[in-house]
């Protein structure tokens, strides 16, 4: 019999004498450390929270307490523009149901039981009804051109379609890109190379300013819509560099196991390869969504309201005028929650699809 | 069932396989054997075009191998074939790795793959890992589920490219078992392999390839009793030698 293995003992008092009060520099080091942090955060938390005011019909208050308290009340007034933009004000539980319905969708399509076709046809449904939300014109709902579309409404939009459609597109960019086909490879490589080397607002620009020029009179493609081309683009070059590395890790004898079974190149791709590429790919993918989802308030260039540009236009107000480190970390923080969980939802996703390779030696 | 008639093949300048003639009957058992770079494994994996040839022709099963990709799938579904490396999908179970092929290429209803591929994984006495992943088994387990895994296409013909080159010693012998099974049951096999007693045990000829061509092809015991090159003699004494 092997001997037991000793039992470590944990506790608060233990940890804190090994890691912060190991010994007199080190517990000097710790104190230091602690009361710079404390310095710091102390006045923070003074104004963020104890002297701040959070409602309040007018500035007037606010601009009293200015620099001694922080005037949240100022986001309390003006939320719903930020969240719906200059969407109609009687309207905005419109907008207000279709956040819940993609809140709902994206924790729908987050759970790996819900992974079946029947999710791509609650998708196409779910789009469909925030389509006729939106718009309205048909139901009793009164018609919305979407120019009057904003908010944190239009930033989740642009960044639920943009990765919708640029993953998609990016996977067959990648495979192209690694095609037998010596005309499918360059048309790849040449669309990758070339979109990634533009910078998004300039697309933005040529899709906004450009594109118009070029198209027949009388022919006009909505301002949003050539938005969101110009993001679905650009994004899929990135994504598919992404995904190009993730088939790169498949070992040549997955392909080949493949093929010696008699699969078709397409079965090949979606049972045994995507499979494994993505699985790899995990953390860079996540990495360039979270991206993307940023880089939507750039459309504020060409004049489309995002969530940032609604504080923005909101801060305009002579009214609220001066209060733009409130409204700026707000936004910070809706930016904040929604990156956070496409971070704490991949690392979730890669410990459970992980599972499969605990390897033989510990469990034997 | 196999023909290969003045097959030729290069890497770059590099000929790999000279003039290549070789003819396999049904339910016959081929062992290859040959030091390493000679072209053994390069001539089983023509068969069921992993590679290509550029010259002769090569006949699996009444269909010649080319360009025609369809004719390549054909042979791919009559042929199994077992790598040195395993090479069982990681992503999924081992039950899944069996029921894959006849599923998406032989069209079989998922019920019956599933039954077909339990019988396999008890014939390969495995199957009581069914549920696991690839990973959790150990390197001889792993090579009996390929074989499952390959016959579990009912292929005419089974390819194995060096089957037990990368197990540890404790290992090879479940390994080979099976495949001494699976040749008394009358499978063709084409076996490139050192293992000399299974060579003895199953192989009806045994062929010797050194530098790309097959030197010299005979009955086991002739073979390993008188071999007639000089290239075979050294390379017995090599691999018999310690």
């Amino acid at each position: 019999m092997s001997p037991a293995r000793p039992a470590f003992r944990s506790s608060p008092v233990r940890w804190l004498r090994e890691n912060l009060f190991y010994n007199v520099p080190s517990a000097i080091v710790t104190l230091l450390l602690a009361y710079v942090a404390w310095s710091a955060l102390a006045p923070f938390i003074e104004w963020a929270f104890v002297n701040a005011i959070w409602q309040a019909p007018d500035s007037k208050g606010c601009r009293e307490a200015k620099g001694i308290g922080a005037c949240w009340a100022m986001i309390t007034e003006k939320h719903r523009f930020i969240l719906f933009g200059t969407y109609p004000f009687e309207q905005h539980w419109r907008p207000g149901l279709c956040i819940l319905l993609l809140l709902a969708l994206y924790v729908v399509s987050a759970m790996r039981r819900f992974w079946r076709p029947a999710l791509a046809l609650v998708w196409l449904a779910g789009l469909a009804l925030i389509g006729v939300l939106m718009w309205g014109g048909i139901f009793g709902l009164a018609y919305v051109e979407n120019e009057r579309w904003g908010g944190l409404m239009l930033t989740l939009l642009l960044a639920t379609f943009g990765i919708a459609f640029a993953f998609p597109l990016s996977i067959l960019l990648a495979l192209g890109r690694r095609s037998d086909m010596p005309a499918v490879r360059i048309l790849s490589v040449g669309y990758i190379e070339l979109i990634r080397g533009v910078p998004l607002i300039s697309l933005l620009f040529m899709a906004s300013v450009m594109l118009p020029l070029f198209l027949p009179e009388g022919v006009s493609v909505n301002k949003l819509l050539r938005a969101q081309i110009a993001i679905v683009l650009f994004a899929a070059a990135y994504l598919a560099e992404v995904v190009r590395g993730g088939l790169q890790a498949v070992p040549q004898g997955q392909y080949e196991a493949a093929d010696a079974m008699g699969l078709s190149y397409w079965r090949k791709t979606l049972l045994i390869v995507l499979p494994q590429a993505l699985r790899v790919a995990i953390p860079p993918l996540v990495n360039t969504f979270i991206g993307l989802f940023k880089d939507t308030s750039l459309v504020v260039i060409i004049g489309l309201f995002d969530l940032l540009t609604s504080i923005k236009v909101a801060l305009g107000e002579p009214a609220w005028n001066g209060f733009g480190v409130e409204a700026y970390i707000f936004a910070s923080l809706v930016y904040f929650t929604f990156c956070y969980a496409m971070s704490q939802y991949s690392q979730n996703l890669e410990r459970e699809l992980a599972r499969g390779k605990a390897h033989y030696l510990r469990e034997n | 069932m196999i023909e290969m008639k003045g097959v030729n093949k290069w890497f770059g300048e590099f000929q790999v396989l000279k003039n290549i003639d070789l003819t396999v009957a049904l339910g016959e058992k081929i062992v290859i054997c040959g030091p390493s770079g000679s072209g053994k494994s390069t001539l089983v994996r023509l068969i069921n075009n992993l590679e290509t040839h550029q010259k002769g022709r090569i006949v699996v099963d009444g269909i010649e191998l080319g360009e025609d990709l369809k004719a390549i799938e054909a042979v791919r579904r009559e042929v199994g074939m077992v790598f040195q490396q395993f090479n069982l999908f990681p992503h999924l179970s081992v039950l899944e790795n069996l029921t894959l092929a006849p599923i998406w290429v032989r069209r079989m209803p998922k019920k019956d793959a599933e039954e077909l591929a339990m019988q396999l994984l008890n014939r390969v006495r495995i199957a009581e890992q069914a549920a696991k992943f690839p990973a959790q088994l150990s390197g001889g387990q792993q090579q009996r589920v390929a074989i499952a895994r390959a016959l579990a296409m009912r292929p005419k013909v089974m390819l194995f490219d060096e089957p037990t080159s990368a197990l540890d010693p404790e290992m090879i012998k479940e390994v080979l078992d099976v495949m001494v099974e699976l040749a008394q049951e009358g499978m063709t096999m084409l076996v490139v392999t050192h293992e000399m007693g299974f060579a003895r045990t199953v192989a009806d000829r045994v062929c010797f390839m050194d530098e790309g061509e097959i030197v010299e092809t005979g009955k086991p015991k002739e073979f390993f009793a008188a071999p007639k090159t000089e290239r075979a003699k050294l390379f017995l004494s090599q691999i018999l030698g310690h």
